[in-house]
């Protein structure tokens, strides 16, 4: 059990600069999800943890030590890999313990470990088998318990489930939560699917660009993003954003967004937003906050109506995705099942501004 | 059938019936062609002296009783066994010293990346390519200075040229196929890189090693013109010249004689195939399309 | 913990420690004899004085070299296209039939191949026997003249090209077939909906999907068949007249068997260009290779 700092921690390759200056301090237990597009830095950052990648600047603790010079082996944290990496000429058993066995640990405690491990993940009769005789789920079973064994300070997970189709990924998502909860070991987690960072992570960090755009609950992430890169990755459908205008109209701040309705603001957005008067900001709405005019809950009363042409309706069942265009934007709307739109169709659409995000453009920057 | 909807259906499958009948065809005479020499060889050694000589009978069939009388003669009266004996340790010995060279090599080759290291690479290749009939005669001089000339060392010495660069290029090609992730996984396991070569690299590229291996081997076992060209005396000889050289003295009709030798001593490698088909045919390929 | 120096900076001591025998081997008996060759080829038969370039002036005097040269170049061209089509042939029939039977012929058709050349030939040398010959025993009973395979300067040169395609076309068999495998079938089947026929097939797709391997096994074989010395060897020593010499048996003749060694190492480093040129371009075609797929 350890926590582990990053200090001001920079990767360099050749010219290309990967990872810019991250400062980051993850307590002992705590669960942390790296997320952000490809090429954000983000496996880059998760790779030095591991030290498969030289440090070019900035330091890596684990616990009390500073381990950029320290080879992986002797940094006490176990990884698995997007691929699973299983020694493929190995049995499971063997490819579990072969780390306890290259420590020359006791053959009888190699064996007790193996199996408490194996029973943990529900793999114990798979032990005999090779890599190749198995399931994608039963690999990344392995893959992790291969890093359960060694009983390691760290645990790092390098996007573990993004070869495992839809369903399986689910009951994988679920499976490491369990884990966790059962391990408790400080854990870093990489993934590009924020369905996996939303569910699994104690904190959000989001990488953009190799460097950190806002670290927090999964909650402060989605509902107070902080750039409007964070705004646009978390969600999906992804936010709408739109070109607006602040004005005061009849004595109350007004978002007046380009060729659509003017949204009155609530008291504390419009309180950041009065010294913007005048001048252009860019909206943040998310498809939720985009609903069917026909509901009569009370939610709807704050909402502001506004004649739209539907584009494209996308049934989903649970809910209808439809697109409409605003202007020169395509917007899109989260709709109940009750509201059967359809292409072409003239209708109403009602804007919520109690949850509309203000990025300044010249920062962007949530206000 | 009674209605036929499509003109085009019925067409098509007398199409594929004529493309599998000519194909078997072409196989048939291709087979042929590649198998009745050795065919006529076996026919050849299991034949009397007597019905060698002999002008009027069919040649392709043996029709005066099968002996093994020639094989006999090979294996007591002949230095046959010891050309044998001589060619087994020339190639274990290659083998032996190719694989370590080659995989200690390809490994740091293929992973490990050093100054000039992709120069040493085309290097191996362009080894690769370079026939052994180019530099037999400084190899005469080398092999003399060392006072190897008429020795089978000789072949130990000079062997690993022609089979050193090719076993190289094909493991640096299946090493390189090795996941990266896998190394990884290791060194998070603690391991060193001897460890991680033995463990690791060695088990799953075994497919590629035992296809280099078959490689040295072949070429140790089958080699012509060095022992032809180093080797003078019949107790330092290997089976190709041996055979050749030693084995066509003697009275008019050794023909029964040179054709079982040569089945004999071609035996090991045939073998070796029979077992390794798929093994031999994945290195075969790999040498020219791993790059 | 211990803290050693960072990993990848101890890498090089290590990867070129494994490297030093192989680099050993090319520099001692590939790199260094090249060289000692080019120095031979300066001497007088007797290895005592410098000679500059007489030894080529003499070959190049003389009709039976220049004999060696065209001998040389017609057997590889010759050979290397016969070995080919017919390995290409083969490839297609095998990849046509259904895959359960393709081991077994594939296995039997490159026996040739397995067998030590220099033993093959001694087969085919008593095949082509001029009292016993069992191809001409052959060729009487169809009523047709028998052939002096091997005293005939024309036969012998066809019986050397034939044993060398017969050696030669499982490579490019195996070769082929394996290059056919990877062409992926919906290929085919889009040619079938645009009703392309077995030729256009062929002539669209197949073709041009093997062009490279195609291209490749052909420079490797020229390079082969250029160099060899088994066959012609055992099969005529060079005759009859010495019109079946390639380079390398005319080089064992004049430089081992005749001792004069300056000589000998002057011919096999006339392969020297042809083969650094067909080397050149098989490098270029490797890389491009290697950096497409990388």
């Amino acid at each position: 059990m350890a926590d582990v700092t990053l200090q001001n921690l920079v990767k360099t390759f050749d010219t290309v600069e990967a990872v810019r200056g991250i400062d980051l301090s993850i307590p002992n237990n705590e669960f942390v999800v790296l997320v952000g597009p490809s090429g954000c830095g983000k496996s880059t950052v998760l790779r030095m943890i591991a030290g498969l990648e030289d440090v070019t600047g900035g330091d890596i603790r684990i616990g009390d030590e500073r381990v950029n010079d320290v080879p992986p082996k002797d940094r006490n944290i176990a990884m698995v890999f997007q691929n699973y990496a299983l020694y493929p000429h190995m049995t499971v058993a063997q490819n579990m313990s072969f780390g306890l066995r290259l420590r020359k640990v006791a053959k009888s405690e190699i064996r007790d470990k193996v199996q408490r491990a194996a029973d943990i993940l529900g793999i114990a009769e798979l032990l005999d088998r090779r890599p190749r005789e198995l399931s994608g789920g039963q690999r990344q079973r392995v893959a992790m318990g291969r890093a359960i064994v060694r009983d390691p300070e760290v645990f790092l997970f390098d996007e573990p489930l993004s070869n495992l189709d839809a369903k399986l990924r689910g009951q994988m998502r679920i499976e490491i939560q369990r884990l966790h909860q059962q391990l408790r070991t400080t854990t870093v987690y990489v993934t590009h699917d924020q369905v996996e960072a939303m569910t699994l992570a104690d904190r959000v960090v989001v990488m953009n660009a190799g460097r950190i755009e806002q670290a927090g609950t999964p909650d402060e992430v989605y509902h107070r993003p902080r750039t409007r890169f964070v705004a646009g990755f978390m969600g999906s459908p992804a936010m709408n954003f739109l070109d607006c205008q602040i004005t005061e109209e009849n004595g109350r701040t007004v978002a007046r967004l380009a060729a659509g309705p003017a949204l009155p603001l609530p008291a504390e957005q419009a309180a950041r937003a009065r010294s913007y008067t005048g001048k252009k900001l860019v909206a943040g709405l998310r498809p939720e906050n985009i609903r069917e005019a026909a509901g009569h809950d009370g939610a709807n009363s704050s909402g502001v109506p506004h004649d739209v042409s539907i584009d494209i309706v996308e049934p989903l069942g649970r809910e209808t995705i439809v697109y409409f265009r605003l202007g020169d934007a395509t917007l899109c709307a989260r709709v109940g099942t009750e509201v059967h739109p359809s292409a072409g169709e003239q209708t109403s659409l009602v804007f919520h501004p109690d949850r509309l995000h203000l990025i300044d453009p010249e920062t962007d920057l949530v206000l | 059938m009674t209605a036929i909807p499509f003109k085009t259906a019925p067409s098509l499958r007398s199409n594929r019936r004529w493309a599998l009948i000519a194909a078997y065809a072409c196989l048939g005479i291709f087979v042929v062609f590649f198998l009745f020499p050795p065919y006529y060889m076996l026919v050849t050694s299991l034949k009397t002296n007597a019905e060698i000589a002999e002008l009027a009978s069919n040649p392709w069939i043996v029709t005066d009783g099968v002996t093994l009388g020639h094989y006999e003669h090979l294996l007591t009266e002949s230095s046959f066994p010891r050309f044998f004996l001589n060619t087994t340790i020339v190639t274990v010995i290659v083998v032996a010293i190719t694989m370590v060279i080659s995989v200690l090599a390809a490994y740091s080759l293929a992973r490990l990346r050093f100054w000039g290291s992709g120069v040493l690479a085309t290097g191996v290749f362009l080894t690769y390519l370079v026939p052994d009939t180019l530099l037999f005669i400084p190899l005469f001089k080398i092999v003399g200075w060392l006072g190897l000339l008429d020795t089978y060392w000789s072949l130990v010495l000079v062997y690993p040229t022609l089979t050193v660069p090719f076993c190289t290029w094909i493991m640096i090609g299946y090493f390189g196929s090795i996941p990266r992730e896998l190394d990884e996984a290791a060194l998070i396991d603690g391991a060193n890189h001897m460890q991680m070569l033995l463990k690791v690299f060695i088990p799953v590229a075994l497919p590629g090693l035992i296809a280099a291996t078959i490689f040295a081997f072949t070429v140790a076992w089958a080699n012509f013109l060095y022992p032809l060209a180093y080797i003078y005396s019949e107790s330092e000889m290997v089976l190709t010249v041996g055979t050749v050289t030693t084995l066509i003295k003697g009275d008019v009709f050794h023909w029964g004689g040179l054709m079982a030798g040569a089945l004999l001593a071609a035996a090991p490698p045939v073998i070796l195939y029979a077992f390794l088909m798929d093994y031999y045919i994945a290195g075969l390929t790999s040498g020219a399309t791993k790059g | 913990m211990r803290v050693l120096p960072p990993l990848l900076r101890r890498k090089p001591a290590v990867a070129v420690l494994m490297c030093v025998p192989l680099f050993a081997l090319i520099l001692g008996l590939v790199a260094y004899p090249f060289f000692h060759a080019l120095f031979l080829a300066t001497l007088n038969k007797a290895e005592t004085a410098f000679v500059g370039l007489d030894n080529f002036t003499f070959l190049f005097g003389r009709q039976t070299f220049w004999m060696v040269v065209r001998q040389s170049l017609l057997f590889a061209l010759v050979a290397v296209v016969f070995k080919a089509l017919i390995g290409l042939a083969a490839a297609h029939a095998i990849n046509t039939i259904p895959t359960k039977g393709q081991r077994k012929w594939r296995g039997m058709m490159l026996i040739p191949w397995v067998i030590p050349p220099a033993l093959s030939t001694l087969g085919w040398w008593w095949l082509f026997e001029p009292t016993y010959s069992a191809i001409n025993w052959g060729l009487t009973k169809f009523a047709m003249p028998a052939v002096p395979w091997l005293s005939d300067t024309f036969w012998a040169r066809f019986s050397i090209i034939l044993v060398n395609v017969w050696v030669g076309a499982p490579f490019f068999l195996i070769m082929y077939l394996a290059a056919l495998k990877s062409i992926p079938g919906e290929l085919y089947e889009a040619a079938e909906m645009d009703g392309a026929g077995p030729w256009q097939k062929f002539f669209f797709i197949t073709l041009p999907m093997i062009r490279n391997i195609i291209a490749i096994t052909t420079l490797f074989s020229i390079i082969v068949t250029l160099a060899n010395f088994d066959i012609v060897r055992v099969l005529t020593q060079g005759g009859p007249l010495n019109t079946t010499h390639l380079f390398a048996t005319y080089a064992f003749r004049v430089g081992i068997e005749s001792g004069d060694i300056p000589l000998g190492a002057s011919v096999s480093l006339f392969m020297f260009p042809m083969l650094a040129i067909l080397a050149f371009i098989i490098l270029r075609n490797v890389r491009r290779r290697a950096a497409s797929l990388a």
